[in-house]
């Protein structure tokens, strides 16, 4: 599958520029779609369900994008990954990657 | 980028900001001054209140003081508690602590129950004689019985004899030490209202776990469940082929049962025209609204029972300044009131807060999710899963085509996501992490 590194990172930029400027940003939307995921996807990471902060963008993209058209297996992703637009799961990607992963 | 926020917004939050004692100024200009931080006050700390508080505390990087005012001393997880019914896990597994968001994220947590609100001068007025005064106010108070709802369960002993649990707690083990006191060969039967109620397959997901118990201690029992409503209001292929498959004989349904009253004494559930019915254990999950500090606030507007609030605040229709999220809210089509729900509702309201007190418009685009699990015996699980999206013209939130659906039959694998997710999602509402793992 194509990485689509591109997006993420034009994102990611226009996110720090709009916040130096003081404004409402992209990044914020990010913020706010992928705390959406982190019910489920949070420290402890119990039953195997993974903690996705400071996952690489790439590979979270790709797993969504596997999931949605059925290249990858599973019970409740596949039918969550249906939910989200690529420009928003592009979103929730750069902003989980600027997260620690909790110890 | 987001729009600039519309003038009449930015007048009232003026307005509002003028008559609090507390300016509602930017969070960041509040701290690098030195000045009051603006101040939220969240009542109720449960899937949402608590979500709410850690969000707000989050975000705005500590530049907002939240007090949390619970009556409760610790955090009893509605979600799993059938579990205990049934008898494969205790209380303990249901039960936390508040101290990652005291310790970890500096919430105010305040142990009294709020009775009074002056939606004027923004106070919560506490039942130990305190008073709150807040900036913004967000109430997650759950859900309350409708008074006089069921005839009889109100009577004196009523509760004693026939119990709800419906509220995790003191209940849920009585109701565990009633099904084990009962009979081999008695009849647990379970009463449920019409929805809109609190967590649509919840009744159901019981009727598996009574099941689970009996099949193995008390096999010549039954579990009868008496539904107010013409069809299983949630999952209802999946429940209907466990109870055919997994628990055959054991458990009967019946739709369209109207309860009108209940006698204690006997334990006697009477119906609109179907025959009564005498168990051995009657379980009476009772008609509901929301919580009465709602009601208090003046923030009950849909039916005299729930709260509607805009979808991208989660802020009353009626009242500025008072937001409400959870089970007590007018939902959304195809909204259901569940603890992951109330989750969510609480980070779309957080942002909104945090938004609002800097001057600045709500994020015109949140989208939500909700992932349920039932578990249909002590390690097997279904799933029913959906996403919500804002619609602004019709200005509420509603599933997004295509996106969603339920499990093809129940499993292991799921049954272990379902005990996954109750951890996670516990740990992210109470800010633990590594609790309850």
């Amino acid at each position: 599958m194509p990485v689509r590194l591109v997006p993420i990172l034009s994102a990611a930029l226009a996110a720090t520029a709009a916040a130096a400027a003081g404004q409402a940003t992209d990044a914020d939307a990010g913020r706010d779609l992928a705390a959406g995921c982190r019910s489920c996807h949070h420290a402890p990471s119990a039953g195997g369900i993974p903690d996705l902060a400071g996952m690489s963008p790439q590979a979270l993209v790709a797993a969504v994008q596997a999931f949605r058209s059925g290249a990858r297996p599973g019970t409740v992703m596949p039918q969550l990954a249906r939910g989200y637009t690529d420009r928003q799961v592009e979103s929730i990607a750069a902003w989980l990657a600027a997260q620690k992963a909790a110890k | 980028m987001r729009a600039a926020p519309p003038r009449t917004r930015r007048r009232e939050l003026l307005a509002a900001a003028g008559a609090a004692s507390a300016l509602a100024m930017l969070p960041a200009a509040a701290k690098a001054a030195g000045t009051a931080k603006p101040r939220v006050v969240v009542v109720g700390a449960g899937y949402g209140g608590a979500t709410a508080a850690r969000y707000l505390r989050m975000w705005s990087g500590g530049t907002i003081d939240v007090a949390l005012v619970e009556s409760g001393g610790q955090f009893i997880s509605c979600p799993m508690s059938n579990l205990v019914i049934g008898g494969s896990r205790d209380m303990a597994f249901l039960t936390s602590g508040y101290d990652g968001l005291v310790r970890r994220h500096g919430v105010r947590l305040v142990t009294d129950t709020a009775t009074r609100v002056d939606t004027d001068r923004r106070t919560v007025r506490l039942a130990g004689g305190g008073m709150l005064p807040y900036d913004r106010l967000i109430l997650s108070p759950g859900v309350e019985f409708i008074p006089d709802g069921v005839p009889g369960f109100d009577a004196p002993d009523g509760e004693a004899l026939i119990l709800h649990a419906w509220k995790a707690g003191p209940q849920t083990l009585a109701l565990r030490r009633q099904l084990e006191s009962m009979r081999d060969g008695g009849v647990f039967a379970i009463a449920i209202p019409l929805a809109p109620y609190r967590c649509p397959p919840g009744p159901y997901e019981r009727a598996c776990q009574a099941a689970w118990y009996l099949q193995r201690a008390k096999p010549r029992s039954k579990v009868l469940v008496l539904d107010a409503n013409p069809d299983v209001t949630s999952k209802a292929a999946l429940f209907r082929r466990a109870w055919s498959d997994v628990y055959p004989g054991l458990v009967e349904y019946r739709p369209n049962c109207t309860l009108t009253r209940v006698d204690a004494a006997s334990r006697t559930a009477e119906f609109d025209v179907e025959d009564p019915v005498s168990a051995d254990v009657l379980n009476v999950i009772p008609p509901q609204r929301a919580g009465s500090i709602a009601r208090a606030a003046g923030v009950v507007t849909a039916n005299d029972r729930w709260c509607e609030v805009d979808f991208l605040t989660f802020e009353s229709i009626r009242v500025r300044g008072v937001h409400v999220l959870g089970d007590a809210i007018q939902i959304a089509p195809g909204m259901p009131k569940s603890g992951h729900m109330a989750n969510q509702h609480a980070k779309v309201c957080a942002s909104a807060v945090i938004a609002l007190l800097s001057g600045t418009s709500p994020n015109p685009e949140p989208v939500l999710n909700n992932t349920c699990y039932s578990m249909i015996t002590d390690r097997e699980s279904v799933h029913v899963a959906s996403v919500h999206r804002y619609d602004p013209e019709k200005r509420t939130l509603l599933p997004v085509p295509g996106a969603g659906g339920l499990s093809p039959a129940m499993s292991e694998e799921e049954g272990r996501y379902a005990f996954g997710w109750a951890a996670n999602i516990r740990a992210d509402t109470l800010g633990q992490v590594g609790e309850n793992a």
